[in-house]
């Protein structure tokens, strides 16, 4: 049998710099309160939402994910000229054909680079993260622009009180790259495919659905075991932890999970869902951009990530940040 | 196998830590969410920490049929091994 020749791949791969597109509307709990039979107390309760953002028409999925790549690049010091893979984590798209990675790649002047959009529901990013760390460690790709964008609020019936004040829209996105060190950790990550309908668009509805109740309990019974096989995977313990960003679903899932996890004291944790809602895909590159530009969390802090979602599907991993 | 007297009490316990419900106010009669304020989320941490205490499984379809403290029991008593 013929043996064929390999890349080089290289030892690590690393996060250079993030960055964030919020769209510009805010819409409050009061004003949803306007618009249905709910208020603020209840959905600050039940998942912690304050404040999230939807896209108005011209924040299309393609201008919002440019626009977070492209701060994105601007934060890695890279040119779009050195970027060979493109990376698009969504649920949302208006269309299924034609994915919108390689329409987002020209956009940002990248050349003709390999583009694909990933649908791993909530854990989209986290699974593109890996993807692109796995390209760059066999060779593959050298620098890889990673983007989580959504538009949930077209899949979303917007008079439907379960559902409307949960989702949102927004895109966040990193540049990663090869290094001699490896600072993005093994992803631990899998399937709960018996549970496809658990967060699903039925036919014969208008929008989105969730089985909050079955959502719930496997969040907060499933993927602490996750977490902690992340964390052994990378080589770390929770001592190490300073700052915990799983996807912003719901609040009372990311306590739930900090408390589990025993994360030390000072562990700083993301809680971005307050004001963006669930923003899907996007949510964890959001909330760490977020607490980057805040000085919450600072270069060089260990991340623990975790995507979950729709599929069902999850993804934990650990990280340096950049 | 648990007493009746011991699953009030281990449930009693489970509710004054997940949801914040004086123990002496968890009496058979109670409503869940009428009258002890625990609402959907909270009684999904409460079935999954009654399965863990009492070797029992509380599906979600079963989950939504327990309204009362005495459901609870009752649904305990009927299925511990």
């Amino acid at each position: 049998m013929t043996t064929l020749k390999l890349d080089r791949g290289a030892p690590g791969a690393r996060i250079l710099g993030f960055g964030s597109y919020r769209p510009r509307r805010r819409v409050t709990n009061d004003e949803l309160a306007e618009r249905m039979d709910t208020n603020d107390e209840w959905i600050q309760a039940r998942v912690g939402i304050a404040e999230r953002r939807w896209a108005e028409p011209d924040e299309t999925l393609v201008e919002m994910s440019v626009a977070a790549g492209g701060k994105a690049l601007a934060a890695s010091g890279l040119d779009a000229g050195e970027i060979d893979l493109v990376l698009l984590a969504t649920t949302s798209p208006p269309k299924a054909i034609p994915g919108l990675a390689p329409r987002i790649a020209h956009q940002l002047g990248v050349p003709r680079p390999g583009a694909f959009d990933v649908n791993a529901g909530c854990a989209g990013w986290c699974y593109a993260l890996s993807a692109a760390s796995d390209a760059i460690r066999s060779g593959t790709a050298r620098n890889a622009l990673v983007i989580g964008g959504e538009r949930l609020t077209d899949y979303t019936n917007l008079e439907d009180r379960a559902t409307a004040v949960i989702f949102a829209d927004g895109a966040g996105a990193a540049v990663v790259t090869a290094s001699e060190e490896p600072t993005i950790g093994p992803a631990v990550w899998g399937s709960d495919g018996d549970l496809h309908e658990a967060i699903a668009i039925p036919p014969d509805e208008t929008g989105m659905s969730m089985a909050g109740q079955a959502v719930y309990r496997w969040a907060t019974t499933k993927l602490t075991d996750t977490l902690v096989e992340a964390m052994r995977r990378a080589g770390v313990g929770p001592e190490d932890i300073d700052v915990f960003a799983p996807h912003q679903a719901n609040l009372r899932i990311i306590e739930l999970m900090a408390k589990r996890l025993k994360l030390p004291e000072g562990t700083v944790i993301a809680r971005d869902i307050v004001r963006s809602g669930n923003t899907s895909s996007a949510s964890v590159p959001l909330a760490l951009d977020a607490l980057l530009e805040s000085g919450e969390a600072k270069s060089g802090d260990v991340a623990l990530l975790l995507g979950y979602g729709a599929g069902l599907t999850f993804a934990g991993q650990v990280v340096v940040l950049p | 196998m648990a007493s009746t007297q011991e699953i009030q009490a281990g449930l009693a316990e489970i509710l004054e830590e997940v949801a914040g419900v004086t123990p002496a106010d968890a009496t058979p009669e109670k409503s869940f969410t009428e009258d002890l304020d625990v609402d959907s989320l909270s009684m999904v941490e409460i079935a999954t920490a009654v399965e863990d205490k009492f070797g029992v499984a509380i599906p979600d379809d079963q989950l939504a049929n327990i309204k009362t403290v005495g459901d609870a029991i009752s649904f305990i008593e009927s299925n511990q091994g």
